[in-house]
């Protein structure tokens, strides 16, 4: 395998350097907040987290038509790694959500239009593996999988939508549709704090991209291998 | 919680979310890692293995 070039390694850096600052400026920059107290902090990572987590499995969508078009194995490798990535961080934003729920709502869960359609996105991509843990042979498995995530995507934009279409208690922080919608007004500092927190997560989130393509491609060097030894 | 006039205090729920990201990144970041080991580990023993076959079979 090639060793980590010089750009992943400052990225790398960049990566835990952004991650410090967001932490620094949502714990202790961004004032706290009137209503709900400290836990209102978890907002900076939850709404950071989620951006990353949708975008990928659009992301993912597009690296899927772009596999089914061309047919070249590294669009596969990238919807795979876009899929699993994303899964981790929709996975954080969920638990961060529930976290902040129970003081707000004095619940961990209620089966609101955004949180049952973010726990179905997030199961529908945790079946993806098995999906591909079932199909042995690399060309079907990158077809079938290419086809899933084009047909899974669609949850990325209804779940973004979700709150904005249909009444939800979620609050809506960007453009709500209606002034019966509970939207949530942020002062300056803690506009700061989550404008940053955006950039920093998608710096992380291209810096692990980068990781797990690394790993796939040492994946599918092994499983050529493999596959030699065995003929 | 909301009619409520002085903040609550919810800092338990914040240091709880928190240790949830933090810990959930490692976990993520540890399997990235050894993953990678254990890849390049299967990679160089398949590699002896096929260098081993290339080898002409001497004659006894």
């Amino acid at each position: 395998m090639q060793p980590r070039p010089i750009a992943l390694k400052i990225l790398d850096f960049v990566s835990v350097i952004l991650l410090a600052i967001s932490t620094y400026l949502a714990l202790f920059f961004a004032p706290t907040e009137l209503v709900m107290g400290e836990v209102q902090r978890v907002f900076y990572f939850h709404i950071g987290t989620a951006w990353v987590g949708l975008l990928g499995f659009v992301i993912a969508a597009i690296a899927g038509i772009a596999y089914l078009v061309t047919k070249n194995m590294l669009w596969d490798r990238f919807e795979l790694a876009a899929v699993e990535v994303s899964t981790v961080f929709f996975f954080i934003t969920i638990a961060l959500g529930s976290i902040w729920a129970r003081p707000a709502w004095n619940t961990w869960w209620t089966w609101d239009p955004r949180l049952t359609t973010a726990a179905i996105t997030e199961l529908i991509y945790v079946a993806y593996f098995m999906l591909r843990q079932g199909i042995e042979e690399p060309e079907k498995r990158a077809r079938f999988g290419a086809v899933y995530t084009l047909l899974g995507g669609i949850s990325a934009p209804i779940t973004f939508m979700v709150i904005r279409l249909f009444r939800s208690i979620h609050p809506v922080v960007i453009g709500a549709a209606n002034a019966s919608q509970e939207k949530m007004s942020m002062t300056s500092d803690m506009k700061t704090a989550f404008f940053f927190a955006l950039f920093a997560f998608t710096v992380i989130f291209i810096d692990m991209i980068w990781h797990r393509l690394r790993l796939s491609s040492l994946e599918e060097k092994v499983e050529q291998l493999k596959l030699n030894s065995l003929m | 919680m909301f009619l409520l006039e002085t903040t609550p205090d919810t800092s338990g729920y914040m240091i709880l979310g928190y240790s949830v990201f933090f810990i959930t990144m490692t976990i993520y970041i540890a399997s990235l890692y050894i993953r990678n080991r254990n890849l390049k580990r299967d990679l160089e023993m398949l590699e002896s293995i096929q260098a081993e076959e290339a080898k002409p079979k001497k004659k006894k």
